[in-house]
């Protein structure tokens, strides 16, 4: 035994000397250990840049509030900015051909930044009255003009903006609370403003504005004997098109040269009986535009006279883009189809329907669904005749740019909205590697080594250090698809709001499976489809090894409560879909048990919306498991709108006829109800169900002994007053207090509760072992502030007795119940911090022996690892020597920020969401994974690697040193010898 | 120590006894005027007196040697208190030499003595002091021990890596997906 504590000693001698450690890493190890991927999000609207500013570019806006500026021959990103997730990007145009202009934050914010570089030139605000479309009209430029007027409405006024320095020129209110502008047209070349729009439900309204002075000229309105629908579309600066409220009746108004006209038109009657309702295609096309139902689409031409024609009639799915112009007044635009696996691309003149311009047909992967937007854009061959390349916008949110029939890049920004993240084991190598392969591969290790050992010794030359950098970058050994010794390769599986899921190899982030689930897809029992959460189904170990790991994604086909559920099951190895159960009951939680079945699928309870709980796997032995510790088993729900707690427990269900046997009713148990008027749950958090604590005493200055109160069962929840839930700085520090909960969740029980008084959402939380860390922010002294929380068990704090220790004589290994309402206490410190946090979470390893660390999302977007030590609320400021060699840090009234800490050393995780932690095999080692709009994964060694040597540890110094060691002891003992056999000569 | 015991112990190699008187000296007649019985008598009591003056000095030897763990043990008590009570390198070899010198010492306290073997000392008195001092050696480090906190004296050191107690039931939930 005291051999056994006399090496924890040592341990903690050599975890000690780490005293002031952080995890901060060399300039020459970066993208050793961590991989960053920067992604963009689904394209909304993209601009090509002219030919006149002659750079091969485009620029895009995505539904992640992103603007970026792509290489049109890679694919790779100039230039990006992500906006907030409150400045969506509602329009933006090219101004001038350099300047880039949009239209965020619902229409309130107008920017122009520099097209080359993406610096913001110049910012303006807008302000409005009402809540209306925001629109945005940039003017073609015709010639080199230095400057022009740019055009946004918002909030029901008109403004026009000088596209020099974002003055606003003039501003002009339109309208009346019943009156919609829809529209903002001003035809080349006239200094005429159309804003034409809808005046109740049957009256279209049209106003002419003057471009110079914002002076209204003429106010003109036509009745319509229907009621409009909101879909409309002008056509050619002279025609407005607009659909009534049942979608069968098309209302035509031309308002060129002053005349107002209106005309109604049958749906059926131009395109054939049956039409049924129908939809307007946003695509702006020349003197045409298409409508669409569900089966079909046609395209429809408005002739010089103002009738109407029928162009053509197209069955399948089909995209269009907006028009181009090219050439001297020609303009084109582009038709994408889908049939089975090809793409037809075909390119149409304005003017001429019925020839193409260009036709193409291009392979397409099935795996990345229809074809959701197209933008075109032409460049002149070296035969002086035009080609056209197309930007294709997929169903898996990937952007692909075809040219010539080919696809010449494509992006996979699917993965920029990434719902949930689960990981998977690989394979294990398998036996039988060829000796060739070995035998080149040991030349190289020597080679490999003998580089190293020359950098470690200082002999090496510049090219050598090269060598031995790319060598370490291109380490072949991080991207094995095999499963390693010490954990550090894995697959993560994403879930992407596509309904795509892909397997990122976390060696170096590459895809090594995606997969567009058939059953997330649109469909007619699915509506709208989205996915929710994805868990490990069956992590096989042990008996099931031949089993191939799998994932379990549960979806919904309607954005609501009651929703119809999909489950996906997918073959982690394979990437494919092995079973699905379609259209199910609601899915409102899911709850893995702590179970697995023979084949190691784990037990997950579906909580529907009437909180009936159904069993998964439904089979046999499933049921069996869960019927015999059912009644240790429960559920809560947190209704955080209505401020209440619920705890239930399933009801063994009586058999009778036609009653499903995986079905379990609820019995209700217990709930906290929070009064409404002064408390509000803005965060709550609970351990997670994989976390694995190795001890459950911690152990204090003078050998004395703590036993934490460690439970899986422990919730925390956060309330402020309804006030304290608003922006930082929007309530008095009187109005608004923190009030925090740790509630048993099997029988409801508050085990602490705590108020801050004076301080406010946001509030951040993780809740790990048997304490939680949470960020909020103080009123009072209007800065940030970090808590703790230590729990520990009293009613074990008297198994002191060292003899009925040694003996076994105790009852702290006896499993305990929450209902024996152990005693608890509760210590608790807060500190300032600096950063306002956007996600929060914790270090996990193998076997929880390594300290943690807490990992903060910052405001700008980086990882700050903190490490937990600080956060004790033991800590005092003159701690006594005993105390200080226990590693306790003297009180100070801030937590410290380390520059060196920052995970994601110079790097950003753009609209940084979340931070997931993954142990490795190493008990040292965790895998830090953060997404957002882009993703990051390294890893961390919270109290360094004490269990194995670096990486780059030079195993040929080691080896050259045993050599000469070796060498020196034969040769002195030698030596030695012939000295003895002189001296007994002599 | 290897050399020193070589000497005291096995003695030379080879020696010549000019003093032995053995049947072939015998033969030889004594030479004239020398009375052999007065010799032998003479010897006798000589060699009487040597073995006394051999035992004394050994028994007092054997004392010594009793007696030698003693400063030892005032040079450890010294050691150990520069080493300090914090646990690093120094401290602990200092502390597991102090351990280990009383223990090796014990095992070998047959051979320790060994060179005072007699018939006429009593080895007794020296070798229960020699394990007396010895065992307050012992007694020395393991005190040592206790003060750097090495030793399982406290329920922390029974109860540190004790993994948590199961828990009976089990509970989940959370917020509704929305």
């Amino acid at each position: 035994m005291a051999e056994r504590s006399f090496f924890l000693f040592l341990l903690l001698l050599f975890l000690s000397s780490a005293v002031e450690f952080s995890a901060s890493i060399f300039e020459d190890q970066v993208g050793l250990m961590d991989w960053h991927q920067k992604y963009i999000g689904k394209v909304n609207h993209a601009v090509f840049h002219t030919q006149k500013t002659g750079r091969k570019r485009v620029v895009v806006s995505t539904e992640e509030n992103v603007l970026a500026s792509l290489d049109l021959r890679h694919g790779d990103i100039f230039w990006r900015h992500v906006l907030g997730p409150s400045d969506a990007i509602e329009a933006f145009d090219i101004a001038l051909g350099k300047y880039v202009i949009t239209l965020s934050s619902g229409g309130s914010i107008l920017r122009a930044w520099n097209l080359p570089d993406g610096q913001m030139i110049w910012e303006s605000f807008l302000k409005g009255s009402r809540s209306s479309k925001s629109m945005l009209l940039v003017q073609p430029s015709v010639g080199a003009e230095k400057e022009t007027v740019l055009l946004a409405f918002y909030g029901g006024f008109l403004h026009a903006v000088s596209s020099i320095d974002g003055e606003i020129l003039w501003r002009k209110d339109l309208g009346s609370e019943s009156l919609e502008i829809q529209q903002i047209v001003q035809p080349v070349g006239i200094e005429v403003v159309y804003a034409l729009g809808f005046d109740g439900s049957s009256q279209f309204a049209a106003y002419e504005i003057n471009a110079r002075n914002g002076e209204l000229m003429k106010h003109e309105s036509v009745h319509f004997s229907g009621s409009f629908s909101r879909e409309n579309l002008v056509v050619s600066d002279g025609v407005f098109v607009a659909l009534d409220a049942s979608g069968s009746i098309l209302v035509t108004v031309h308002f060129q040269n002053g005349e107002y006209s209106l005309q109604e038109m049958r749906i059926s009657s131009l395109l054939g009986g049956n039409f049924g309702k129908a939809k307007l295609l946003g695509a702006k096309l020349p003197h045409m535009f298409a409508l669409r139902n569900d089966k079909l689409t046609g395209f429809l031409k408005v002739t010089d006279e103002g009738k109407l024609e029928t162009l053509e009639r197209i069955n399948n799915e089909v995209s269009i883009s907006d028009s181009l112009s090219f050439a001297e007044k020609q303009r084109a635009f582009a038709l994408v189809q889908h049939n089975d696996n090809k793409v037809e691309f075909r390119v149409k003149l304005g003017h001429e329907w019925n020839k193409d311009l260009l036709q193409e047909t291009v392979n397409i992967d099935p795996n990345r669904g229809h074809v959701e937007n197209v933008f075109i854009n032409n460049y002149i061959r070296t035969d002086r005749s035009y080609g056209f390349r197309a930007l294709i916008v997929l169903e898996d949110h990937s952007l692909l740019l075809v040219q010539q029939g080919e696809v010449v890049w494509k992006r996979e920004d699917g993965l920029a909205s990434i719902l949930d993240v689960t990981t998977a084991e690989l394979p294990v190598e398998k036996v039988g590697v060829s000796v060739s392969k070995v035998e080149e591969n040991l030349h190289e290790w020597l080679k490999g080594h003998i580089l190293k050992l020359k950098g470690t010794l200082m002999l090496a030359t510049p090219e050598d250090v090269a060598t031995i950098q790319g060598m370490r970058l291109k380490n072949s050994e991080k991207s094995k698809i095999t499963r390693d010794h010490n954990g550090f390769r894995k697959l993560l599986i994403v879930l992407t709001r596509s309904g795509k899921v892909f397997a990122l190899h976390t060696g170096d982030g590459r895809i090594v499976w995606s997969l567009l689930l058939r059953s997330l897809r649109k469909s007619e029992a699915c509506t709208s489809p989205t996915g929710i959460r994805i868990y490990p189904w069956q992590i096989p170990h042990h008996h099931a090894l031949d089993e191939n790991p799998s994932v379990l994604v549960v979806g919904r086909c309607l954005p609501t409560d009651s929703g119809p559920g999909v489950l996906s099951f997918i073959d982690a190895y394979a990437g494919k879909e092995f079973d699905s159960v379609a259209p199910t009951h609601s899915v409102v939680q899911i709850i893995p048990l702590p179970f697995t079945d023979a084949l190691e699928q784990r037990l997950h309870l579906l909580i529907d919306a009437n909180q009936r709980a159904h069993l998964y796997p439904r089979s046999p032995e499933a049921l069996t498991i869960f019927n015999r510790e059912m009644s240790n088993v429960y559920w809560y729900t947190v209704v955080a709108e209505n401020g209440i707690i619920r705890g239930y427990a399933p009801k063994s269900t009586s058999v009778n006829e036609g009653s499903d046997e995986y079905c379990f009713d609820p019995t209700d148990l217990w709930s906290i109800v929070f009064p409404m008027e002064s408390e509000k749950i803005v965060a709550w958090v609970t351990r997670k169900l994989s976390e694995v604590v190795h001890t459950q005493a911690k152990v204090i200055a003078d050998q004395d002994v703590m036993y934490k109160y460690i439970s899986k069962n422990l919730l925390f929840v956060a309330t402020t007053s309804p006030k304290g839930t608003g922006e930082i700085g929007s309530a008095t520090p009187d109005e608004s207090s923190l009030i925090v909960y740790l509630i048993d969740t099997v029988t409801g029980r508050i085990l602490h509760r705590m108020i801050h008084k004076g301080c406010q959402a946001p509030v951040h939380a993780v809740l790990s072992e048997n304490w939680v860390v949470y960020h909020y922010f103080n009123l009072r002294s209007h800065r940030f502030e970090m808590s703790v929380i230590e729990i520990y068990d009293q009613s074990r704090a008297d198994n002191k007795d060292v003899w009925k220790l040694v003996i076994g004589k105790h009852n702290l290994t006896s499993p305990v119940s929450s209902y024996s309402r152990p005693e608890v206490k509760a210590e608790s410190q807060s500190y300032f911090f600096t950063h306002s946090a956007k996600a929060i979470a914790v270090t996990s390893t193998a076997k929880g022996i390594t300290s943690r660390q807490l990992l903060i999302g910052t405001v700008g977007d980086q990882v700050l690892a903190l490490d937990k030590r600080y956060l004790d609320p033991r800590r005092k400021t003159d701690p006594t020597q005993a105390e200080k060699e226990e590693g306790l840090i003297p009180l100070t009234d801030s937590l410290p920020i380390i520059p060196q800490s920052y995970v994601t050393h110079a790097l950003k995780v753009e609209g940084l969401r979340d931070i997931i932690t993954v142990p490795a095999k190493l008990e040292s080692t965790t895998l830090v994974f953060s997404y957002g709009v882009d993703l990051f994964l390294t890893r961390l060694a919270p109290s360094r690697t004490y269990d194995s040597l670096t990486e780059d540890f030079s195993y040929a110094l080691l080896l050259l040193t045993i050599v000469v060691l070796v060498g020196a002891i034969f040769a002195t003992w030698i030596l030695s010898e012939k000295k003895e056999l002189r001296e007994k000569w002599r | 120590m290897e050399k020193g015991k070589g000497v005291m112990g096995m003695g030379r190699r080879w020696a010549v006894d000019f003093s032995d008187n053995s049947t072939t000296a015998r033969d030889l007649p004594d030479p004239p005027g020398f009375t052999r019985a007065s010799l032998d008598q003479d010897d006798s009591a000589v060699s009487r007196q040597k073995k006394d003056a051999e035992a004394n000095w050994k028994a007092q030897k054997a004392w010594e040697m009793a007696q030698a763990p003693f400063k030892n043990l005032m040079m450890m008590g010294f050691m150990m208190w520069m080493a300090g009570s914090t646990v690093h390198l120094f401290s602990i070899g200092i502390t597991f030499s102090a351990l280990w010198q009383p223990i090796s010492a014990l095992q070998g306290v047959g051979k320790v003595f060994e060179p005072y073997k007699d018939s006429k000392v009593d080895l007794l008195g020296p070798k229960l002091v020699f394990i007396a001092l010895n065992l307050g050696g012992l007694a020395l480090g393991v005190w040592k021990l206790n003060t750097l906190g090495l030793l399982p004296t406290h329920a922390s050191d029974w109860v540190s890596s004790l993994p948590p107690a199961q828990e009976v039931e089990y509970s989940g939930g959370g917020i509704p997906f929305h």
